[in-house]
């Protein structure tokens, strides 16, 4: 287990979502209400169309809520513009998606220094830090490697050093082993287990898969657009 | 310059299809280096004109000769400060395929009307005073390594002299050159001294080509050249009298309107670039949604994301261009070498560049900005649910 969490990171407060379908009004999020403590990982599961993605887009910034307030870290990120959020991103959150979804035309390095090329690191400076972070993920001989030179596993690892290698406070992972087999999705669980519990991360985690929830300090369970119950901590 | 191997990863994604897409784009400005030269070519003459400068020819046509006795009463036009003629000769030297002008002219007039080629004072002096003497242009004296004090074995196609023999022999006494490089691109001639020319040949003897007036005040030059025809006018040998720029731009179009025949086919090609390319990078664009919401969702904002297709669309114009323009830079000299001197020295000049570089950038905004307008206003959200 990592450090006990000591405040409050997201903080959500009567959160909405409002798709419009042509002249239909469909509300995907009904008044969420939440807190996420600094330091937790979270696993947020529910059956399909339940609204756990898009709730996960709103924590990442990726969307923004029809109604409620939405903080992160002290910020109301649910009024920033779009380029605001892009800022905002870019220092606090790293993404983790099912299908990896790395450049396939850049080596695992380049792919890693992408969120860098944001920062004012110089070139050699994005390249350490880059090798650092596939080093964390355990891919520090892969580097020069395409992603369809890799496995999915090793494509999901350069896919977390991606999210980790400009620090974010933050991490948003939808669901991350769903393209795995299980054994190399309980490698990646571990990681990102690793990443929570030694490097202070705070995940939060869509899934459908029990197995993968029970890696989480918590599961929060959505149902038709409507926070259920908490499971007690494992 | 930190975004270059992302820009750069972006435009080799489909390696075949960037490579076809930049061989067209290699090929229209490799087709505009060689068209703009070809223009720039024919517009040498009128640029080079002095507008001080006036031509006189026979009023019918420019191949009917002029009495040389027409040379007193031009000088005496007022406004008219000096006076040359000049003949064609018609030679070949070796071979058919090294033609090149030759003139025969009046030694001190022809050189004091055209300052802008330079001479050495002696060898001038030896121009004026050798009745078998001949200078010639640098470019022709390096062309085919002439020395000065040899002989110049040329043949006239037109003019045989009193025996019929169509070969002539005249003394190289001197080299033309010229400070303006633009200027030195026109010494491919050889200049005759006039008075053994016109006695050593058969035909036409008392006769010249053309003449060239110099006057004093260029905004008066239109009404000498009237009073110069008026001079002439209902006489068998009736002259039309024009300042040099009207005459280079008129003989020019005699072989066409070479600057609107350029323009029509740029404008073909490049418009038949600006569809293809911009299919190519729109179709790019559309199999790479996914990867610029990736980039959105990294923190990459709508401006950059837009100013990113930009330049990819920048990059591929611009390489293709450059490349073209290169290719026509290095295939002029082999073009050159090609005519024998029978048209003016073509070459891709610094203008020509900057309009290259004008060009690849104005197709480049014309294709790259739909799809970029279309990456900008793409939302996360649903570009990433089609590829969860």
């Amino acid at each position: 287990m990592g450090p006990p969490p000591t405040d409050v990171l997201i903080q959500i407060r009567g959160v909405t979502k409002t798709y419009r379908r042509g002249s239909e009004k469909i509300e995907v999020l009904h008044g969420i209400d939440l807190d996420i403590p600094r330091g937790d990982f979270v696993a947020l599961m529910g059956p399909s169309g339940s609204g756990k993605t898009t709730l996960l887009n709103l924590i990442g910034g990726l969307d923004s809520p029809s109604a409620g307030t939405l903080v992160v870290d002290g910020r109301r990120i649910d009024r920033l513009s779009s380029g605001e959020l892009s800022h905002w991103r870019a220092a606090n959150v790293g993404f983790v998606f099912q299908f990896y979804n790395l450049l396939p035309t850049l080596s695992a390095q380049k792919n890693v220094e992408l969120p860098l090329l944001l920062t004012s690191l110089t070139a050699a400076q994005r390249k350490r830090h880059a090798a650092i972070a596939l080093s964390l993920v355990g891919l520090e001989d892969r580097r020069g490697h395409r992603p369809k030179e890799l496995s999915g596993g090793q494509e999901q690892r350069v896919a977390i050093a991606r999210a980790i290698v400009s620090d974010p406070t933050l991490l948003v992972c939808d669901e991350p082993t769903g393209d795995l087999d299980r054994t190399t999705a309980a490698e990646i669980l571990l990681l990102l287990r690793m990443l929570n519990e030694e490097h202070g991360k705070t995940i939060v985690m869509v899934t459908h898969d029990p197995k993968a929830a029970e890696y989480a300090n918590h599961q929060l369970h959505l149902d038709k657009g409507t926070l259920a119950t908490a499971s007690p901590e494992p | 310059m930190k975004y270059l191997p992302l820009l750069w990863a972006g435009l080799f994604r489909k390696k075949t299809r960037t490579l076809l897409t930049l061989a067209s784009i290699v090929i229209a400005f490799l087709l505009f280096g060689l068209l703009q030269a070809v223009q720039a070519a024919f517009e040498a003459g009128a640029d080079a004109a002095d507008a001080k400068r006036l031509l006189t020819i026979s009023r019918y046509s420019f191949i009917e000769l002029l009495p040389i006795a027409h040379l007193k009463q031009i000088e005496r036009v007022p406004g008219v400060v000096g006076v040359s003629y000049a003949e064609w000769f018609g030679a070949k030297y070796q071979n058919e395929s090294n033609a090149f002008p030759v003139f025969a002219v009046d030694p001190e007039r022809y050189l004091a009307m055209y300052p802008e080629f330079t001479i050495a004072p002696a060898q001038r002096e030896a121009f004026a005073r050798t009745r078998t003497g001949a200078v010639a242009g640098v470019r022709l004296v390096e062309r085919f390594g002439w020395k000065i004090g040899q002989t110049l074995p040329i043949s006239s196609e037109i003019h045989p002299k009193t025996d019929g023999d169509l070969n002539w022999q005249f003394d190289l006494v001197g080299v033309l050159d010229a400070e303006d490089p633009a200027v030195r691109g026109n010494t491919d001639i050889v200049l005759i001294n006039v008075a053994y020319f016109d006695e050593a040949r058969q035909n036409n003897r008392g006769k010249t080509g053309w003449y060239v007036e110099r006057v004093a005040d260029s905004s008066q030059a239109k009404a000498i050249s009237e009073a110069i025809d008026e001079r002439f006018a209902n006489s068998p040998d009736e002259t039309r009298t024009q300042p040099e720029k009207e005459f280079a731009v008129g003989f020019a179009k005699q072989i066409g309107d070479i600057g609107a025949l350029v323009t029509r086919i740029l404008i073909a090609v490049f418009f038949t670039i600006l569809i293809l390319t911009g299919n190519t990078l729109a179709q790019s664009i559309r199999e790479r949604i996914p990867e610029l919401a990736i980039l959105k969702t990294l923190g990459f904002s709508d401006g950059k994301v837009t100013a990113l297709v930009v330049a990819e669309a920048v990059l591929m114009l611009v390489l293709g261009g450059a490349i073209g323009m290169a290719a026509a830079t290095a295939l002029l000299p082999v073009v050159n070498g090609g005519t024998g001197g029978r048209f003016p020295p073509l070459f891709v000049g610094a203008e020509t560049w900057m309009w290259a570089l004008v060009l690849a950038l104005f197709v480049a905004l014309a294709v790259g900005l739909p799809p970029a307008w279309r990456a900008r206003r793409l939302r996360i959200v649903d570009a990433l649910a089609g590829h969860r």
